[in-house]
């Protein structure tokens, strides 16, 4: 009894001490890609290579997921609002959920989990078949040349979507309102344009998917270049870049929205 | 070729973001509300302000002439002092009045100027001295069985 | 075959000693390689021969002695002269190491754009050469997944002497291929070393090939060198693990069986449960 609880609180600190390990093993990973990510913007070509392979590989399933939600925010704020005969402010709670809220935290994990866990994978892969021991022996150092690329990538992709992804809801949420709800379309959206405001709102969500667009990316490149180099460690890795992502994502929105809502 | 295609994608990737982003400051949010194209300020005191906030419009028969720059509290009279940004564009006389009002039965509040007959015109750090309190509905409705009672007891 | 035979020594190892979490693979490791010389170095697997070319590139430190290469040595340089000096070394992993997002042109070309601002026209012309070289011009649009093992070692094998390097090295280069490929393999790495002024160090356990091209051979067993000397010494000798090893003989100085306590003790003894 006492035995199992030691065992318990052991397992815990354990826990607790290999996850701060990691974050140490993760900060000074971007102390060393600091200076690559300089390198790299010299190389333009390889971060618009790597946009490609990340970013416009995510917007069809932003663009679809948007609608979707934007559509069932319609349905289900119509739903409340028409208790308290508030319909008319539908435009308005679609928008500020979307470019608050869904539009950033929504982007930002599918993006971990369709890109970022491929970024892991490829780095990872990368390295169990020596590709990168291969670049060191030639001479290249792969940071500037492989990793930095992909976390510029990552992190100018992440709020592009998001704001593509908050655009197609509203659009998404107005057609439904429109021609299913049958709410007036210019009191949707001058309902919502009287309460939005460009600094705080659009802004604020434009701040959030920048740093979750460079947490992800971090993360990302961090488990692919440190995965043990075996078909099972990469594995491994791409698994842990979706889980930590996911948390850091919504870890992060909670301190970031904590913030903007006193800074109110 | 193959470079072309790929760098053609990333482009259009690239201007569908900033499309959206474009949209939703000019097309959800009102981007023109921050830019009311220079402004001069007044205040104005008020017994009681409701739930009026910075940023809140300021309106001419309905129509947005300014907003709620921000509310202070004079340490004499213990009023607030709500100061307004007014467009330059528009004058208006000195003996206008302001009022806060409520839009809708549960909406935000905002600042309704009624222009007077003056010729002389409000300049920056002018102050528009009638105004009226918000209407706080809890009030009205205590004021209202108050004075029934009142009345009622009188007659009797 | 009559070789022009240098006996200056391009890379040497100085009583080298190496360990992986405490677990020594070298210890006392000495050898020499001549300039312009095919050098081999054998021995069973998990002796560090692979780990000894990382330490010939640089990628490892050794916790004692020293590799020296043109005099200089490798773990003291700074990085920017070690990366020059990698640009003179090629290497050819056993995994070829190609890079699955380019095809098999770009891949022979990646060491030219990115160490050089040479124009398009001229890198065509050294990329085709090289291709041509290891016979694999015609398939220069083909991706890695595209290729069997001995085309992708090919490919590899050409990325390496791309920049025209003073020095190749072979990780495993002949494991895992059919006859036909490993005959072409053979014949390339002697010819390339011969007719580009190269040398050649190959790591292998491949006894055959290795004593058909190699000048030298080492044969590395316990961290460091049990016995040395061309193709024919080998053969000849009476050291019982030279003849263990060249002879594929399963028991003998490396014993068959994982050390144990003695079998009948085993058996009778009741595991604890």
């Amino acid at each position: 009894m006492t035995a199992g609880a030691a065992d318990m609180i052991g397992g815990l600190g354990r826990r607790v001490i290999e996850g701060v390990r990691r974050l140490g093993h993760a900060t000074l990973f971007m102390a060393r890609l600091m200076p690559a990510l300089g390198v790299a913007l010299r190389r333009g070509r390889l971060i618009v290579q790597q946009l490609y392979m990340t970013g416009v590989l995510t917007f069809v399933i932003v663009v679809v997921s948007g609608a979707f939600v934007g559509m069932i925010l319609a349905l289900q704020g119509y739903n409340t609002l028409v208790r308290y005969d508030a319909q008319s402010s539908l435009g308005l709670l679609v928008a500020l959920s979307l470019v608050r809220e869904l539009g950033p935290v929504l982007t930002a994990l599918l993006f971990a989990g369709r890109a970022g866990s491929a970024l892991t994978a490829e780095i990872g892969l990368m390295k169990a078949t020596e590709q990168l021991d291969g670049m060191e022996m030639m001479a290249v150092d792969p940071l500037p040349r492989v990793v930095a690329p992909r976390f510029w990538a990552g992190w100018i992709a992440v709020p592009l979507l998001a704001m593509t992804f908050s655009a197609i809801g509203i659009i998404a949420a107005y057609i439904v309102a429109v021609s299913d709800l049958g709410l007036d379309g210019g009191v949707f959206w001058s309902q919502m344009q009287s309460g939005v405001s460009v600094t705080n709102d659009i802004m604020g969500g434009l701040v959030k998917s920048v740093v979750f667009g460079f947490v992800v990316s971090w993360i990302a490149v961090f488990e692919g270049y440190d995965a043990k180099p075996t078909s099972e460690g990469v594995s491994l890795a791409t698994t842990r870049t979706v889980v930590s992502s996911s948390l850091a994502i919504l870890g992060l929105d909670f301190i970031m929205t904590a913030f903007m809502l006193r800074g109110l | 070729m193959q470079a072309r295609g790929v760098e053609f994608t990333v482009g259009l990737f690239v201007m569908a973001g900033v499309l959206a982003l474009a949209m939703l400051a000019l097309k959800v949010g009102n981007i023109h509300a921050l830019n009311l194209g220079g402004t001069y300020a007044v205040t104005a005191d008020f017994n009681d302000i409701g739930s009026l906030k910075p940023k809140a419009p300021v309106t001419v028969a309905g129509v947005r002439v300014g907003r709620v720059a921000h509310i202070t509290i004079d340490p004499v009279t213990y009023q607030a002092v709500v100061t307004l940004d007014l467009m330059k564009k528009y004058r208006f006389p000195r003996d206008s009045s302001a009022s806060i009002e409520t839009a809708g039965l549960l909406g935000e509040q905002y600042v309704s100027l009624s222009p007077g007959g003056s010729r002389r015109y409000l300049k920056n750090g002018g102050k528009i001295r009638i105004t009226q309190s918000a209407i706080i509905l809890e009030k009205i409705i205590s004021q209202l069985l108050y004075s029934k009672a009142g009345h009622s007891s009188g007659h009797s | 075959m009559d070789r022009p035979k240098s006996t200056e020594p391009l890379v040497t190892v100085r009583d080298l000693a190496f360990y992986r979490d405490e677990r020594p693979i070298f210890q006392g490791l000495n050898l020499t390689v001549a300039k312009g010389s095919v050098t081999a170095i054998m021995g069973g697997s998990g002796t560090g021969k692979t780990t000894l070319l990382s330490l010939i590139g640089g990628r490892l430190v050794p916790a004692r002695g020293a590799v020296t290469v043109e005099g200089a040595v490798v773990s003291s340089l700074p990085r920017k002269a070690l990366f020059a000096l990698r640009r003179r070394m090629g290497m050819l992993f056993q995994s070829s190491a190609l890079l699955t997002d380019l095809d098999v042109y770009e891949n022979v070309a990646f060491p030219i754009r990115e160490h050089t601002r040479l124009p398009e026209a001229l890198i065509r012309d050294l990329v085709l050469m090289k291709l041509e070289l290891v016979g694999l011009r015609g398939a220069r649009r083909l991706f890695p997944s595209e290729l069997s093992g001995g085309m992708s070692r090919r490919v590899g094998l050409a990325r390496a002497i791309v920049l025209d390097p003073m020095m190749v090295m072979y990780d495993e280069p002949f494991a895992g291929l059919d006859p036909i490929s490993m005959g072409v393999i053979v014949k390339l790495i002697r010819e390339l070393n011969d007719a580009l002024g190269m040398t050649s160090i190959i790591v292998t356990h491949d006894v055959a090939e290795a004593s058909s091209i190699a000048d030298y051979i080492y044969l590395l067993g316990d961290g460091h060198v049990i016995a040395e000397g061309t193709p024919a010494d080998m053969h000849n000798t009476d050291a019982p693990e030279v003849r263990q090893f060249i002879g594929g003989l399963p028991d003998g100085p490396v014993a068959f069986h994982y050390p144990a306590p003695r079998y009948l003790d085993d058996l009778l003894a009741r595991e604890p449960s």
